[in-house]
């Protein structure tokens, strides 16, 4: 906005402006670290997390807790035994996630794309409901509620995948719509109410994912809903017809939707005039209602954009992941796609970036419970850890002794506002 | 009082008038509709959707001092006297229009009459097989506790302006700490003192973070959160996994029900208030501390000062930022007791996310009952009421079956409600969620 109106002709008595230096590369960079930049504040709060995330593998491991009873005999067992519980974790992080060198071997190894397709698969939903979360934040609504719009969603999806037997091709598509409209009535339910009452979003959104868990546990005792002869909250499996088809491995096309949803976003926030009036709304209400723009109404409107989304994470679970609809077809997305865009900083591209680093962070857990005995519950503590650290930007310079810098905050994080707000 | 004052003194009396502002036609046409509506439902559907013959309920105890015989009466009528009342309570508004004051308390009366009209209709379902009254209110009670002290948390933080979203990830780290210090150093008092830690733990880095650095509160409370149920299940998993940890971290000892002589023999109450364990004693005296100490004395006064108008507090010398910190942890040690309330208040041992969203509950009671203790924790024995309703109700089987899901639904329905301002409009404290930086 600013910089449109910077534009105009520059006063005649106003000094010309000096000469611009531009330092070396080497300089660059070095100002960068030195006045703790947002990519290296993300960097050093990963670090940090992974620091963090030492300690308690050791502290979790069986060997170093006894060694750490006779600690002032022999010190070096305790940092022995801890050094040994923490590389067998972190590696089995990286190779359940990225790339594990069994998989040169022949024999016994596994596929080469194995553990990247794990992380990937598991990055869609993030990425998806990042984007639900990042989207609201540009229009200062915070969005807890994605795990309701996902159930929404899913139960929507889930209905039309499993009850309507209809021809391949259309199926799939009536499938997405409904999985969509599901999440994104839950979703427009929450800006309806911010735009008519005033009711905050963060009580509502809360409030209502826990309607939609219950509901969808009422659901899946209703006949016609749970599988016929079956005791389980379950619903029968999603006709083949209505799945998401596999692209590679096991990796479902639900990356595709999450990364056309990505370009989609960004083209909405930085290309399109419901983008601009979103941001400016976001920035300051008041101004925006001056300047014309319906508040209200893109209060409403935000939230149904975020609600389809969460709708699309419903989608890619039930008709990509699982292919049937239980209970548990949340499965934590809900609230890692809050620390996802927080992560991102409400942007697209750093959603898609945050969604792909807690994608092998889930994909690598998996590893680390099965092959370690660390639980892989060290990576849902690291992942709330890092956001801390991205959230307050002055501690992680006053860690690493960084400059102050002239600008930048928390990122999304430093909206500060209150209830009623 | 009525000593005589002179002309001059009279004049110097400021007497306060009350002006009672009645609400808009608009307003009053919204909720009194509102009401008749309730009204006819509690008629019709707790009224004449009653089975004939009579509601039955156990008064009694075995075991009790003094028995008394079960209470029978024709269910469906007095459910439908009931629904009458509150048509004519709602005719009152759309006639004339209640005072905010008369309002609050014809809501309250509707609420009661409600529930009462409600339990007469699950009465008839089965006259042989009364419904315990009792047991209805102890059941209440215990599922309650949590949710009180989780709000009186909430409400010593956020009427200090700082937004406590965090209730849930302290009282489950206070239920983990409770539940291991209890059963590693073989003492229920380490355990009560470590929940509360715990809480307070959260609770400090909350207040760090939303004091020193700013940080959104909303975003941070939902950040600790999954940081506790992290913690606690990475905990739960390291450490209590297995026959032998379990038998030594998480054995499962609880606090044992403390009588209090006669008041514990009391019909229907006694044993549900007076037959508890300390966890609950605690709870009383706390909301009676804090309903006085936030109205009553300095501290109450500074707390909301500061939560209201902190720069206003600041000219005046009161140290904005110190009380707030105080005021967080000690929301954080209230709301581990919550969480020790869970585990060894409860059922003793610790498990994976125990808490479950108690916590959230406890922040609708805090916004239910409008940032003020009496209404909270009114606000938390409805919940605590409703939700072991489904469980009493499915021992005893109504005139219909209702799901169970749509009475674990019906705190938070309730909530979205309310802040809707169907039921009035709900104002958090004015500073809440504000960071205040001198200058």
């Amino acid at each position: 906005m600013t910089a449109t109106l910077a534009k105009g002709p520059p006063a005649d008595d106003s000094p010309t402006p000096p000469e611009r230096i531009n330092p070396p590369w080497w300089r660059r960079a070095l100002d960068g670290y030195l006045y703790g930049n947002q990519f290296v504040v993300t960097l050093l709060s990963f670090l940090c997390a992974l620091v963090f995330g030492a300690f308690l593998i050791a502290l979790a491991d069986q060997p170093t807790r006894s060694a750490l009873g006779y600690f002032f005999q022999a010190p070096s067992d305790t940092f022995s035994r801890a050094w040994t519980a923490i590389s067998a974790g972190y590696s089995a992080l990286f190779r359940g996630s990225i790339f594990n060198t069994d998989s040169l071997y022949s024999n016994g190894g596994v596929p080469l794309f194995d553990p990247l397709s794990n992380t990937l698969v598991n990055a869609a939903p993030l990425i998806l409901g990042g984007l639900a979360v990042a989207v609201a934040f540009r229009a200062g609504l915070f969005n807890i509620g994605v795990q309701g719009q996902l159930i929404m969603g899913a139960i929507c999806a889930g209905y039309v995948g499993f009850k309507w037997h209809l021809p391949a091709g259309i199926h799939l598509i009536v499938a997405l719509l409904a999985g969509i409209l599901g999440g994104a009535i839950w979703g427009g339910i929450v800006g309806l109410l911010k735009a008519k009452t005033g009711a905050h979003e963060v009580i509502t959104t809360i409030m209502l994912n826990y309607v939609a868990f219950y509901f969808l546990g009422y659901l899946l005792t209703l006949k016609g809903f749970q599988a016929p002869n079956s005791t389980e909250a379950t619903t029968s499996p999603i006709d083949s017809t209505a799945r998401l088809p596999n692209l590679f491995q096991h990796v479902h096309s639900g990356l595709i939707i999450a990364v056309v949803a990505a370009v989609g976003c960004w083209w909405l926030l930085s290309r399109s005039t419901l983008g601009f009036s979103i941001k400016a709304i976001g920035q300051n209400p008041f101004a925006a209602r001056t300047a014309g723009m319906k508040v209200e109404r893109g209060y409403i409107t935000v939230m149904i954009i975020a609600g389809a989304l969460a709708g699309l994470v419903g989608c890619s679970q039930v008709l990509g992941t699982r292919q049937v609809l239980t209970q548990d077809v949340d499965a934590g997305f809900g609230f890692d796609a809050i620390t996802v865009a927080l992560l991102g900083r409400g942007s697209p591209i750093g959603t898609v970036l945050a969604g792909l680093l807690f994608g092998a962070f889930r994909a690598g857990g998996v590893t680390m419970g099965a092959q370690t005995t660390t639980p892989p519950d060290v990576v849902s503590v690291m992942e709330p850890v890092m956001v801390l650290f991205i959230a307050a930007p002055a501690l992680i310079r006053g860690i690493f002794r960084l400059r102050a810098s002239q600008g930048g905050g928390g990122g999304a994080a430093a909206l500060a506002k209150g209830w009623n707000g | 009082m009525t000593t005589a004052l002179s002309e001059e003194e009279e004049a110097l009396v400021v007497t306060h008038e009350v002006v009672e502002v009645r609400p808009s036609s608009r307003k009053r046409l919204i909720t009194g509709a509102a009401l008749v509506v309730t009204g006819l439902v509690i008629f019709l559907a707790w009224g004449i959707g009653a089975r004939n013959g009579d509601a039955a309920f156990q008064v009694s105890q075995f075991g009790d001092r003094w028995q008394i015989g079960n209470l029978r009466f024709p269910g469906g009528a007095v459910a439908m006297i009931m629904g009458v009342v509150v048509v004519l309570l709602g005719v009152g508004q759309l006639v004339r229009g209640y005072t905010k004051s008369q309002m609050r308390w014809v809501v309250a009366a509707t609420l009661l009459l409600f529930i009462l009209a409600f339990l007469a209709w699950a009465g008839t379902g089965s006259p042989q097989n009364p419904i315990s009254l009792s047991g209805l209110v102890q059941n209440s009670i215990t599922a309650s506790i949590p949710y009180v002290l989780g709000a009186l948390a909430g409400i010593v933080c956020e009427r200090s302006g700082v937004i406590n979203i965090a209730i849930e990830g302290q009282m489950l780290v206070g239920a983990f700490a409770g539940a291991m210090f209890a059963s590693s150093a073989d003492s229920l008092g380490i355990g009560l003192a470590a929940a509360m830690l715990g809480g307070a733990l959260i609770g400090i880095l909350l207040a760090v973070f939303a004091i020193r650095y700013i940080v959104n509160q909303v975003v941070l409370g939902v950040v600790l959160n999954t940081f506790a149920l992290g913690l606690t299940n990475l905990g739960f998993h390291a450490i209590m996994s297995g026959e032998k940890n379990a038998a030594k971290y998480n054995a499962g000892a609880t606090l044992g029900p403390i009588k209090i002589p006669l008041l514990g023999d009391l019909p229907v109450i006694g044993q549900a208030l007076f037959n508890v364990n300390i966890i609950v004693y605690i709870t009383y005296g706390l909301i009676v501390v804090i309903d006085v100490g936030l109205f009553r004395t300095r501290w109450g006064l500074r707390t909301r000062a500061v939560g209201e108008h902190p720069k206003a507090a600041d000219t005046v010398g009161i140290k904005v930022n110190r009380i707030r910190y105080r005021n967080v942890v000690i929301g954080g040690l209230i709301a581990g007791l919550a969480g020790a309330a869970l585990t060894i208040g409860g059922s003793g041992q610790f498990n994976a996310n125990i808490s479950s969203g108690k916590g959230f509950i406890a922040l609708a009671a805090v916004i239910f009952g409008r940032w003020s203790p009496r209404g909270a924790i009114a606000a938390a024995l409805l919940f605590g009421f409703t939700d072991q309703l489904q469980i009493t109700l499915g021992i005893v089987g109504t005139p219909v079956q209702i799901p169970s899901a749509f009475l674990s639904m019906a705190p938070y329905v309730a909530t979205v409600i309310a802040v809707a301002g169907l039921v009035g409009r709900v104002q958090a404290p004015a500073a809440d969620g504000e960071p205040y930086v001198k200058g």
